[in-house]
């Protein structure tokens, strides 16, 4: 987005500056979004997990389920 | 540190919204749960390399991003057909207008370059802090700033601008600019 933004002369309703959205819209994703995203934060744990939870001991019973697992996700 | 009971609970009360994220990032609700039931395999076989009093989401968030790059890159040349199913995953499902709206939202959102869909949940959705949301993409905090306002910009040209479907980086500013006096 660095590239130089066609000057529109009296154009009162064009933005200030790049990404000055307004605010009627920003505030419309911004909504959009959380609902989205908190449709699925309101489902709760699904029992799988609540399960995996519970009966994981610790690291080495981790390790036993995938042996992969004994790093941090980074690579 | 061990893995108490406290700690337990405590990733248990993440998951939700670990969900929620696995599911943004893959548009696929599936995959999404395989991502965190491998995210808190991992976390427990590392527990000891938590930092006691740290920020545990945001620790669990960096480890469920990783495994979804990595395996990203191991998918790249597989097609897939996400349409769709990320509306399986939901339980209720929104009347049938607010339902249009909000699947189109979820088609915009599944077309923003990843690093800019995962800034834009972190911060517009998960709530995490812009320094959070750096720390767990890795990156500066500036660089987080500047990827949120870009999708919320292209999300805004795509939604709420006409005829801005073709857009690339260049007709996005022209359909922003275009589409604000109406």
């Amino acid at each position: 987005m660095t590239k130089e933004v066609k000057s529109q002369p009296n154009n009162p309703a064009a933005p200030r500056k790049q990404g000055g959205l307004n605010a009627e819209i920003q505030s419309r994703i911004g909504h959009q979004l959380r609902a989205m995203y908190d449709d699925v934060v309101r489902q709760g744990v699904p029992d799988r997990f609540a399960e995996l939870i519970r009966k994981l001991d610790g690291p080495d019973a981790a390790a036993q389920i995938d042996p992969t697992a004994k790093n941090d996700g980074r690579d | 540190m061990p893995l108490t009971d406290s700690l337990r609970d405590d990733i248990l009360a993440s998951v939700p919204s670990l969900r929620a994220f696995a599911i943004s990032l893959s548009g696929n609700g599936d995959r999404a749960d395989d991502l965190v039931q491998e995210t808190l395999l991992r976390a427990i076989a590392n527990i000891d390399s938590f930092q006691p009093g740290s920020n545990l989401p945001a620790w669990l968030f960096t480890i469920l991003r990783n495994l979804f790059r990595s395996d990203y890159r191991k998918r790249r040349r597989e097609v897939e057909d996400a349409e769709g199913n990320y509306a399986k995953t939901l339980k209720t499902q929104p009347a049938q207008n607010a339902h249009l709206e909000f699947e189109e939202f979820r088609v915009a959102l599944d077309k923003l370059p990843q690093d800019q869909r995962e800034a834009l949940i972190l911060v517009g959705a998960s709530g995490f802090s812009y320094e959070d949301a750096a720390a767990i993409c890795g990156c500066a905090v500036g660089t987080i700033k500047s990827r949120v306002n870009r999708a919320r910009s292209k999300l805004s040209a795509m939604l709420y601008v006409e005829g801005a479907e073709d857009f690339g980086p260049d007709d996005t500013v022209r359909a922003v600019i275009g589409g604000s006096g109406g």
